[in-house]
């Protein structure tokens, strides 16, 4: 096929077609209407489904039918939207139903705006909804990366019944790069015995269900889940860095705003800054072994988001105070500048590095 | 010796959580003979809503997924959406999750014309959280949340949801039915019947709604309870047909 | 090499795909490329801008804060814009609409009556390939071969009978800077 140029919204959408995802349940909400107008043309022509449902709660609970009836399904919002569909995701974390949903971040809190944001981390990467559960959640940086990331989501899901969060912003969904859509390894051979199909030919009735009035019996439920998530911890982690080998201060940093560091990065390395970049992919579960790794030889670390200071905390985790943090955060959608970057590097790195 | 009774296939060998006098149980086993009848319990998923019924996955014989308050409409849609066009798809919803948090649902799954069927049994009252006061509740109907009496003025008015339903295009079959005695009963499984013959027809969107008791939370025993829906619930919800459309090819 | 370009203009001036038609060219020429919109309501009747990088290492921001080239459609852009450029970098603009005063003197401005020259190829819409014309001859960062093979691609076979007059435009920009 080749490389072509399409938009970061667009790229998920065929992406989930090449993992095999042939339904999906939008809503409109900018700045992911395009992913929702994709589906809308290219499912047809798959011979799959795209519906517009009459909200987002609407929307996931859809995707919990579809799931539930054993098929790969996906939904997709950004964050007012996305709120309104923590409910939805509870369930189906707790009804153990793969799903891939896709957050499309915006300014907040409240309506806020349409401009790129990373104020919903807390959401994705703490549970979100009620009740003890995660969803993984995977944040692509660039349009090449939502074609793996987009087909890993499906493979996560299934591989664990699990629903997986893929986490862009305004930027990522917006803007065009040349893509490739290779095909990863998504398709991992599970046979979906628990699926509400009807019971034609296996047997006794299946029921999906997140309830369970014994407190006994679902606190074993809620065991069977953290079992889950500790298995998750140890083979899902994904993280990338950038010039650590020598480094003494690090930057990190995810998605768009990664992406913004690297430039700023290669500007201060010009002057001759030992300084690199941890970029964290699975932001659940978090690369916090891999970031206390670089303890050692780090007299410093900057964490930049667009937020006011969400992942910096997960950071302070994984340091355990054995390294100096500083934060640099810009919010109301608005996406820091490599000046300002570098301007904030040089003041950071003033002093502390050796 | 000749059987003259027993349980329907489509119900599973179990006892019921439903209060004693709660007509619940006679709904169920009317869809579980309907579905019994027609053969198609293999290929039927059920899905259950939140409320008194929200246990209904652990008595239908068929698969059954469980579906958040309101949500079952949606639930239905994705799953009917996505399997062969043989399965058969219902909800079972009480009247505070179709008629009240799920109402946005149910009115867009009867626009699409979406193909499943709506049981929807209306007691005119929360009952699983202890009778609150319902969308279906009647003026001056005590509640745990309308200790006076449901006043207009203040708690607004009880939804007909046949009645609205019946408005949009979408719908296809539509009737209201009681069980408060034998003969209505008889005519409440006729219903259903159809309901889920409308939808194996691919006709589109059908719900019965139910007219059932609720003894526990009415401070009624079972018979006073009959009667309360005879005498009061009746009048205001009138029992009857209120869409009856043919679609392909058969408008009539 | 690399090129920072804003293209800004009003709404429907054909802001989007100058930019789009850059970076589809880029990636013809095996560069990395990135598209950047502004999005919103501006979109709809507005100010619009475009953001592309076409570069021979991979791009980190698409966000352009000192663009190397800017090609401004009208005046509220030549005003946000003019003082955006890094020094020695192309201000470009179509001079039958923008006609503010440039106060930059380390700048190569190079005002070109692009809409009267597409007129007189015959179509006024040919205005945006003059100014892509001198975009690539003052820059050299593509050829005039991945910019028709682009056009090729975004005007599909429907619009093939426009290819001619593109291609007229284009070589005429490439004039305006020789």
């Amino acid at each position: 096929m080749g490389k072509v140029l399409m938009k970061g919204n667009e790229v998920i959408g065929e992406a989930a077609i090449l993992a095999g995802c042939h339904y999906f349940f939008g809503y409109p909400i900018t700045p992911q209407s395009e992913l929702v107008a994709y589906m809308a043309k290219r499912l047809p022509e798959v011979k799959g489904l795209f519906l517009q449902a009459e909200s987002e709660v609407s929307a996931i609970n859809m995707v919990y039918g579809a799931s539930s009836a054993g098929v790969r399904v996906m939904t997709s919002s950004s964050s007012p939207g996305f709120s309104l569909k923590q409910e939805g995701i509870s369930y189906l974390a707790a009804a153990n139903l793969p799903a891939v949903i896709v957050n499309i971040a915006r300014g907040g809190p409240g309506l806020g705006n349409i401009q790129p944001s990373q104020s919903d981390y807390f959401q994705v990467t703490k549970g979100g909804g009620h009740g003890d559960y995660y969803t993984p959640v995977l944040a692509p940086s660039t349009l090449q990366e939502i074609v793996d990331l987009t087909q890993e989501a499906f493979r996560i899901a299934d591989q664990y019944r699990t629903p997986v969060i893929l986490l862009g912003d305004g930027m990522l969904g917006q803007m065009m790069e040349p893509v490739e859509f290779l095909k990863t390894d998504n398709q991992i051979v599970i046979d979906k015995e628990w699926a509400t199909t009807g019971t034609k030919g296996d047997g006794s009735p299946k029921t999906i269900t997140s309830l369970d009035l014994n407190d006994v019996k679902l606190e074993e439920r809620n065991c069977k889940l953290q079992e889950k998530y500790k298995l998750i911890r140890r083979n899902e982690i994904k993280v990338d860095t950038y010039l650590m080998e020598d480094a003494e201060m690090a930057i990190v940093a995810y998605g768009t705003v990664a992406r913004i560091c690297q430039s700023a990065i290669d500007r201060v390395r010009d002057e001759g800054m030992k300084i690199g970049l941890i970029r964290p992919i699975s932001l659940w579960p978090y690369p916090t072994d891999v970031i206390a790794s670089y303890c050692e030889r780090l007299n410093k670390i900057v964490v930049v988001e667009m937020s006011a200071g969400q992942m910096v905390e997960d950071v302070r985790l994984s340091v355990e105070g054995k390294v100096p943090i500083s934060f640099y955060g810009r919010t109301g959608g608005i996406i820091p500048t490599v000046e300002e970057l570098v301007e904030q590097f040089q003041m950071h790195g003033n002093g502390v590095l050796r | 010796m000749k059987v003259v009774f027993e349980r329907s296939k489509g119900l599973l060998n179990t006892e019921t959580h439903y209060c004693p006098g709660c007509t619940h149980g006679i709904i169920h086993r009317l869809v579980a003979e309907t579905l019994e009848e027609m053969d198609v319990l293999e290929q039927t998923i059920g899905v259950a809503s939140v409320g008194c019924s929200v246990l209904s996955y652990q008595y239908f014989n068929c698969d059954m997924t469980q579906a958040a308050h309101g949500r079952a409409p949606a639930v239905a849609t994705g799953i009917k959406r996505v399997l062969p066009k043989d399965r058969i798809v219902f909800t079972y919803q009480g009247d505070g999750d179709l008629a009240s948090i799920g109402m946005g649902e149910i009115v867009h799954a009867a626009a699409r014309g979406e193909n499943i069927t709506v049981i929807f049994v209306n007691n005119a009252i929360y009952g699983m959280t202890g009778g609150q006061m319902a969308p279906t509740s009647l003026l001056g109907q005590r509640t745990a949340t309308s200790p006076e009496g449901r006043q207009p003025q203040t708690q607004g008015l009880p939804i007909r949801v046949s009645e609205m339903l019946a408005t949009l295009d979408g719908a296809s079959y539509i009737e209201r039915v009681s069980t408060h005695d034998v003969a209505h009963v008889m005519k409440a499984k006729k219903a259903i019947r159809k309901a889920f013959l409308t939808q194996q027809e691919e006709k589109g969107f059908s719900m019965v709604e139910v007219l059932s008791t609720c003894p526990t939370n009415w401070g009624l025993n079972p018979e006073e309870s009959l009667q309360w829906v005879k005498q009061e619930m009746v009048p205001y919800y009138p029992l009857g047909v209120y869409k009856d459309r043919q679609y392909k090819g058969e408008e009539s | 090499m690399k090129e920072e370009i804003i293209i800004a203009g009003f709404g429907g001036q054909g802001v989007m795909s100058m930019g789009q038609l850059l970076a589809f060219a880029g990636m013809k020429q095996g560069k990395e490329v990135s598209w950047l919109p502004s999005y919103g309501p501006e979109q709809r009747g507005g100010t619009a801008n475009v953001s592309v990088v076409i570069s021979d290492s991979k791009v980190g921001s698409p966000i352009i804060d000192s663009p190397t080239t800017v090609i401004l459609l009208n005046n509220p852009s030549f005003e946000k814009f003019e003082k955006k450029v890094v020094p020695g970098g192309n201000i470009l603009t179509n001079g039958d609409l923008v006609n503010l005063p440039c106060k930059r003197n380390d700048i190569s401005l190079f005002s070109i009556q692009a809409t009267t020259i597409a007129e007189k190829l015959g179509n006024h819409r040919v205005a945006g390939m003059v100014i892509l014309g001198a975009f690539i001859e003052k820059t050299g960062i593509l050829s005039k071969e991945s910019l028709v093979e682009a056009l090729l691609h975004v005007l599909g076979k429907e619009k093939q009978h426009l290819i001619p007059v593109n291609i007229a435009a284009l070589e005429s920009g490439m004039e305006m800077v020789l």
